[in-house]
C-alpha cells in the first residue's frame, strides 16, 4: 500500500515533467519574461533604467518600481536564479518528455512492415489499376516499377496473387529526438563555458606587452587597488604564471587565485604584444574599412606566434581567443612619428622622430623640422587648419623646411593622402604612422564549451532536416488475379507529407499503365 | 535603367496587383485573376532585375574602393543585403516568390488579396519612413561570409512566416462565427489595430513628411504625433475615439469579410495545411540561418555566441512562438483556431524582431542602428 502510494507520487512527478502542457507553459513563460529583459536594459547603471521607468510610471513612482524590479533580479534577469531555473526546468522537461515517448516511437521505427489484410486495404485510401496478363506475368514489371520508385520490397504469396510491401525512412521518426538532444547539447556547452571559461577584455597599447586579461569588476578601496596592482605586476613579470607568482608572493596558489578572481584578473599563461594598430579607410572616403591589430604571442621570452587580426578574424593561442573589438587613444601618450624620406634621386630611408626633431633630406642641405601634429586634420572655409576628432581619423604632421638657416617652405603632410607627401623640390616625405599612442581593444575569451555548442548546432541542423523534410513511408501493392488480367491495388501511409508520397505513387502507376500499352484505371 | 526606377515600378506593380486581387476576390472574374497574376509577375521580374543591378552597383563601388579583393570576395561582399532598405526589398521578393509558387501549386488566386498587401505595405514603409537607399561601403563588422547566409536565410524564413500569417488570418476569418468568440475578437481587434497603426503612420508622414529623415526620427520624434500623441489634447482624444470606433466597426462587420472569403473555393483545411507547411519550412530555415548562423557569426566577430541582446532575445522569442505552434498540434484540443492564433502571433513577433527592436527599442535606449 505504502509502496503503491510512493510509486504514484513518482509517477505524478514523471507525468508532470513528461507533459507537453508543461513544455508549452515553459515556452510561454520564457518568452514573456524575456520580453521584459529587452525593455529594461540589462547590466547598466541604475540611472538609465530609472529614466526609462519614469517614462512609463512617472518620476515619483520610478524609484519604487525600480526597487521591486531590482529585487526580482530584472536588472540582470538572464542570470537571475528564476530565469536559470526556468531554463533548467525546460531542460528537465525536454529530457523526460523525450524519454517518456522514446520507447513507443522506437517500437514504431523498429517494427517490421507486414502484409495488409483485406480489411486494412479497405481502410487505407487506395489506388487501383488493371494490367493485362496474369499476376505471374506482370509480377516482374510491377516489381521493377516499385524499385524504380526507390523502394526495396518483400513479397508474400496470396490466394489470388501476390502482395508486395515495403517501407522507407523508419528511423526518421527519431528526428525529433535528435533535435531535442541538440538543444541539451547547446545548453550543456553553455554551462561548461560558464563554469570553466573566461570572458574579459584587454586594452593593449601599441608596443606594450601584457600577460593578463581583465573582467569587468566592482568598486575597490585604495588598499585593494594597490594589492590588485601588485598582483598584476607580479603576473606580468611571470608571463601570467599564477603558480610562479604565488611562490614569489609567498602564498599558496589557491589564495592568490581567489584574490585574482575577486579583482577580475585573469592570467593568460603567456604574453601578448601589440606591434601596431591601424584603421584603414575606404579609398577616398572617411568610412572605416578595416580595424587591424598586429599581435605577437611571447612565451619563455620568445616570440612564438604572430598574426594580424581584424573584426571577423580573431587570433587563437592555447585555447585563448583575442577578438578585435574596439580601439582608442592612450591618454597622455607620446609616441613616435615614423617618416619615410625619399630624396629626389636616392634610396628611401625610414626615420623615427618626436615633435620638434630635426632631420636632413639625405644628400642635400635641406633640413626639416616636425613642428606640429593633428590626429584628425581638416580645413575650415577660410582654409585654416583645425582638428575635428580625437581619434586618428586623418593624422597629419606640419613640417617646416629650411636651407642654410633660411626657411624655404612648410606645410601639412597627411598620412592618408599620398598627394601631400611630395615636396616642391621633388623629394618625398611619407608620414607612415604616429606609433605608440593608440590602443587596440581586444575581447579575450576562453570557452571550452564552445565546441559542444557547435556540435549541438550541427546535430540540430541534422535533426531539423530529418524532422521536417523526411518521413516514414510505407507502401503495399497487391496483385489480384482477374480474368486474363491483374488488378493492381496500392495502399500507402506516411507519417508526414503524404501528398509527396501519393504523387510518387501516381507517377509509378502512370508508368505501369503506359508500359502495359494503355491499360485502363 | 537604374535600380531605383525598377524598384519603383515593382512597388507600383504590387500595389496595383493588390487592388486587382481584391477586385478578383469581389467579382471572381477569371480574366481579372489572370491580370492580377500578370501584374504580380511583372513586378517580380522588375524587382529581380533591380536586385541584380543593385548588386552590380555595390560591386562597382566595392572594386573601386578596395581594388585588392579577389572576384569572389567582391561579389560576396557586394550582396544587396546590408541595410534595412535592402533587407525589406529581399523580404518582399521572397514573399512574392513564395506566393507565386503557392498560386501555381494550389491553382488558386484567393491568397493574392492577402499576400500582396503585405508586400505593398513593406515597400510603402520604405518610402514613408524615409530610410536610406544610398549605396554605402560595408562597415568592418559586416565583412563576413556569414552575412549572406545569415541574412538570406532569415528573410526566406520571414517570408514563409508572412505566408502562414496570411493563411492563418484567413482561417480565423473563415472559421469564427460568434462576435463573442475569443478567436473572432482576436482577429478583428488585431487587424483593426494593424490598420489603425498604419493609417496613423500615414498621417504622420503626410503631416511631417519633409522633416522625417530616417526611420529612427520617424519613430522617435514623429510617431503618432499627428494623431494620438498630438500636442492638442482635443486632437489626440478625437483620434483615439476614431481608432476605437474603427476597431469596433471591424469587430461589428467582420462577418462581411467572412462571407467574401467563404464565397471562395478555399477550404479551411487547405488554409490550415498551408499555414502548417509554411511554418514547417520556415522554422528549420530560421533556426539554422537566423539563430545558429547568427550565433556562429557573433562568436567569430565578438567572441560571444549568445549575449541576450534585444535582437537575439526577440529572435529566441519568435523561435519559441513557432516551437509552441509545432508542439501545440500535439496537444489535445489545440487544432484549428487556437493554432491559427499562434501562427498570427508568431508573425507579429517576427515584425517586432525585425523592425521593432531596431526602431522602437532603440527609441527607448541607445541600442543598435539601422544596419
Amino acid at each position: 500500500m505504502e509502496e503503491n502510494k510512493n510509486k504514484s507520487i513518482i509517477d505524478k512527478i514523471w507525468n508532470f515533467f513528461a507533459s507537453i502542457t508543461l513544455a508549452v507553459v515553459l515556452f510561454a513563460l520564457i518568452g514573456l519574461t524575456s520580453i521584459v529583459g529587452t525593455i529594461v536594459e540589462q547590466n547598466v547603471a541604475p540611472e538609465k533604467n530609472l529614466k526609462l521607468l519614469a517614462k512609463f510610471f512617472g518620476d515619483s513612482n520610478a524609484p519604487a518600481f525600480y526597487k521591486i524590479l531590482d529585487s526580482l533580479g530584472f536588472m540582470d534577469m538572464y542570470h537571475s536564479w528564476w530565469f536559470i531555473g526556468l531554463l533548467l526546468l525546460f531542460a528537465a522537461n525536454l529530457i523526460i518528455c523525450s524519454l517518456d515517448r522514446l520507447p513507443r516511437i522506437w517500437k514504431l521505427a523498429k517494427e517490421a512492415i507486414k502484409p495488409l489484410t483485406d480489411e486494412q486495404f479497405k481502410n487505407l485510401g487506395k489506388k487501383e489499376l488493371v494490367l493485362k496478363g496474369k499476376p505471374d506475368k506482370v509480377k516482374e514489371t510491377v516489381g521493377t516499377a516499385i524499385k524504380h520508385a526507390g523502394f526495396k520490397f518483400l513479397e508474400a504469396k496470396e490466394a489470388t496473387g501476390y502482395q508486395f510491401y515495403s517501407e522507407k525512412g523508419n528511423y526518421t521518426r527519431l528526428g525529433v529526438y535528435i533535435t531535442h538532444l541538440s538543444i541539451l547539447l547547446i545548453l550543456g556547452g553553455a554551462i561548461i563555458g560558464i563554469i570553466f571559461g573566461f570572458k574579459g577584455y584587454l586594452n593593449l597599447p601599441e608596443g606594450k606587452t601584457y600577460s593578463v586579461a581583465f573582467a569587468p569588476g566592482g568598486f575597490l578601496s585604495r588598499e585593494e587597488e594597490s594589492e590588485m596592482e601588485a598582483i598584476i605586476e607580479r603576473l606580468q613579470a611571470t608571463e601570467g604564471n599564477a603558480k610562479e607568482a604565488a611562490r614569489q608572493f609567498g602564498v599558496d596558489e589557491k589564495t592568490l587565485r581567489t584574490k585574482m578572481k575577486r579583482y577580475g584578473i585573469w592570467p593568460l599563461g603567456f604574453s601578448i604584444r601589440c606591434d601596431n594598430f591601424l584603421v584603414d579607410f575606404y579609398k577616398g572616403s572617411n568610412m572605416p574599412k578595416e580595424y587591424r591589430s598586429w599581435l605577437t604571442i611571447i612565451k619563455g621570452n620568445k616570440e612564438v606566434f604572430k598574426k594580424s587580426i581584424v573584426v571577423n578574424d580573431p587570433l587563437t593561442y592555447n585555447d585563448v581567443t583575442f577578438y578585435q573589438s574596439s580601439f582608442g587613444m592612450v591618454p597622455n601618450a607620446h609616441g613616435e612619428f615614423i617618416m619615410k624620406i625619399t630624396p629626389k634621386s636616392g634610396a628611401p630611408e625610414t626615420r623615427q622622430m618626436h615633435r620638434d626633431d630635426k632631420f636632413i633630406i639625405p644628400g642635400t642641405d635641406l633640413q626639416g623640422t616636425l613642428k606640429d601634429f593633428s590626429p584628425a586634420l581638416s580645413f575650415d572655409a577660410n582654409n585654416r587648419p583645425f582638428t575635428f576628432a580625437e581619434q586618428m581619423n586623418n593624422p597629419a604632421v606640419f613640417l617646416e623646411f629650411s636651407e642654410k638657416g633660411k626657411t624655404k617652405y612648410s606645410g601639412w603632410i597627411m598620412k592618408r593622402y599620398p598627394q601631400t607627401w611630395g615636396l616642391p623640390d621633388g623629394h618625398t616625405v611619407e608620414f607612415v604612422d604616429y606609433w605608440g599612442v593608440e590602443y587596440t581593444g581586444l575581447q579575450v575569451r576562453k570557452d571550452p564549451g564552445v565546441w559542444v555548442v557547435y556540435l549541438g548546432c550541427m546535430v540540430m541542423a541534422v535533426g531539423l532536416y530529418i524532422t521536417f523534410f523526411m518521413s516514414h513511408k510505407k507502401i503495399w501493392v497487391r496483385l489480384l488475379e482477374e480474368k486474363n488480367s491483374t488488378r493492381i491495388i496500392v495502399a500507402l501511409t506516411a507519417n508526414k507529407n503524404r501528398t509527396a508520397l501519393e504523387a510518387k505513387t501516381d507517377k509509378m502507376m502512370a508508368l505501369l499503365s503506359k508500359s502495359d500499352g494503355g491499360g485502363k484505371q | 535603367m537604374n535600380s531605383s526606377t525598377l524598384f519603383g515600378i515593382s512597388t507600383m506593380a504590387y500595389i496595383l496587383a493588390m487592388i486587382i486581387y481584391i477586385t478578383y476576390l469581389a467579382f471572381r472574374n477569371s480574366q481579372v485573376g489572370i491580370a492580377a497574376t500578370t501584374v504580380t509577375i511583372a513586378g517580380f521580374v522588375s524587382q529581380t532585375i533591380a536586385i541584380v543591378i543593385r548588386w552590380t552597383e555595390h560591386y562597382a563601388q566595392w572594386t573601386m574602393m578596395s581594388p585588392e579583393s579577389t572576384f569572389i570576395v567582391s561579389v560576396l561582399r557586394s550582396a544587396p543585403l546590408r541595410n534595412l532598405f535592402e533587407s525589406l526589398i529581399f523580404f518582399v521578393w521572397c514573399l512574392i516568390l513564395g506566393y507565386l509558387i503557392i498560386e501555381l501549386k494550389y491553382k488558386t488566386r484567393s491568397f493574392g488579396a492577402f499576400v500582396t498587401p503585405i508586400a505593398g505595405l513593406a515597400l510603402a514603409f520604405i518610402d514613408i519612413s524615409g530610410m536610406s537607399k544610398e549605396i554605402e561601403p560595408l562597415v568592418p563588422a559586416l565583412q563576413s561570409n556569414w552575412l549572406l547566409a545569415h541574412v538570406m536565410m532569415s528573410f526566406i524564413s520571414y517570408s514563409t512566416f508572412a505566408l502562414s500569417f496570411s493563411t492563418g488570418l484567413m482561417y480565423l476569418i473563415l472559421k469564427t462565427d460568434k462576435r463573442t468568440e475569443s478567436s473572432y475578437i482576436f482577429w478583428t481587434v488585431t487587424s483593426g489595430i494593424f490598420i489603425v497603426v498604419l493609417f496613423a503612420m500615414g498621417l504622420d508622414y503626410l503631416s511631417f513628411g519633409l522633416a522625417i529623415k530616417t526611420p529612427e526620427t520617424l519613430i522617435k520624434s514623429y510617431l503618432f504625433k499627428a494623431s494620438f500623441l498630438n500636442k492638442s489634447v482635443a486632437v489626440s482624444i478625437f483620434s483615439l475615439l476614431i481608432a476605437v470606433a474603427f476597431i469596433f466597426m471591424v469587430w461589428k462587420y467582420g462577418h462581411i469579410l467572412k462571407k467574401i472569403v467563404g464565397s471562395f473555393s478555399i477550404s479551411a483545411e487547405m488554409l490550415d495545411e498551408i499555414t502548417y507547411k509554411s511554418i514547417a519550412i520556415g522554422f528549420p530555415i530560421f533556426t539554422l540561418g537566423g539563430l545558429i548562423f547568427g550565433a556562429i557569426w557573433a562568436d567569430q566577430a565578438w567572441g560571444v555566441y549568445w549575449s541576450w541582446d534585444p535582437k537575439e532575445t526577440w529572435s529566441l522569442i519568435t523561435w519559441f512562438v513557432y516551437a509552441f505552434f509545432l508542439h501545440s498540434r500535439l496537444l489535445r484540443g489545440w487544432r484549428g483556431k487556437k493554432v491559427a492564433i499562434v501562427a498570427v502571433m508568431g508573425f507579429i513577433a517576427v515584425i517586432f524582431t525585425y523592425l521593432g527592436v531596431n526602431l522602437l527599442l532603440s527609441g527607448l535606449h541607445a541600442y543598435g542602428s539601422l544596419e
